[in-house]
């Protein structure tokens, strides 16, 4: 294997699945190992574009690859993803739940305008 | 009256290295929201993420005011997050620093929240970018939450469990 010019950080991952064909991969990849033309039908991409994100995906570590055969196979690593995706679920859970309160605060400042006669402020 | 239907979750992209993207839409017309959101009484009633109480909620808000949000787990872990307000154009954009007190050097730290809104239709969508300092402190706020043991798997994460055994 080729040496990285530097090590893979975890931001390096953060980029490499904020792009959405990426992200498809990984959903795939995630059934299990994959040949690239898999991916290729799969995501209905062009064979170089989808190397091209392999790629990308392999530099960060988050996809590994070996050969079988003629074939070269794709998985996922997860150890590098999952504290990334952790991190977004959670981030995004904690602003869910706030925005699930907010509703209701809303609810009720909606009711009492509506009590007032709409004179607002 | 016309129900509340459920706007369902907040959305959270990652549009650059050094930027995270909140976003959900309310059934509440942009005043009302921004109400919510400058009011230190009604902040206290969401802010709190329904982990624990908000306990501080203070707001100046003017140009180089400062707000104040302090948060009680149920485990009694305090949670206290503060800023100065640098552009307010009310009901539609403000934006604040904001810098978590759990960490070396907070205001060094913080980020520059901007939050919109927009109004369609009697309902708002809010859009809250939080720009990072650099690259580093976005991966420093991953391995903190790592830290405070808020993992949690989740679909395509289960799967990955699996595929690795």
């Amino acid at each position: 294997m080729a040496a990285m010019a530097r090590a893979a950080t975890t931001a390096d991952a953060f980029n490499a699945i904020a792009e959405p064909r990426r992200r498809q991969i990984l959903d795939v990849l995630a059934g299990g190992e994959r040949p690239v033309n898999d991916l290729v039908s799969r995501l209905g991409l062009a064979q170089p574009q989808v190397s091209k994100h392999l790629r990308v995906l392999r530099e960060v570590g988050v996809v590994d690859v070996r050969s079988e055969g003629r074939q070269r196979l794709y998985r996922l690593n997860g150890h590098a993803l999952k504290p990334i995706h952790d991190w977004v679920k959670s981030y995004e859970r904690t602003w869910s739940e706030r925005f699930d309160q907010l509703d209701v605060v809303l609810k009720e400042l909606k009711e009492k305008e509506e009590g007032d006669g709409g004179s607002g402020k | 009256m016309v129900g509340v239907a459920s706007s369902g979750t907040a959305t959270v992209t990652l549009p650059t290295e050094d930027q995270i993207l909140v976003t959900r839409e309310l059934d509440a017309p942009k005043e009302l929201v921004w109400k919510a959101w400058t009011t230190p009484e009604l902040v206290k009633q969401w802010w709190h993420a329904n982990r624990g109480e908000v306990t501080v909620s203070e707001i100046d808000l003017r140009v180089g005011g400062t707000w104040r949000y302090v948060s009680v787990t149920p485990e009694g872990f305090e949670v206290a997050f503060h800023g100065e307000y640098r552009e307010i154009e009310p009901y539609d954009r403000l934006v604040s620093t904001e810098a978590y007190e759990g960490i070396p050097n907070p205001d060094e730290n913080a980020t520059v929240n901007t939050m919109t809104l927009d109004e369609d239709n009697g309902r708002t969508t809010v859009t809250i970018l939080v720009q990072c300092p650099s690259p580093e402190v976005r991966d420093a706020m991953i391995e903190s939450g790592m830290e405070a043991g808020m993992q949690d798997a989740l679909d395509l994460m289960e799967q990955v469990a699996i595929s690795l055994r």
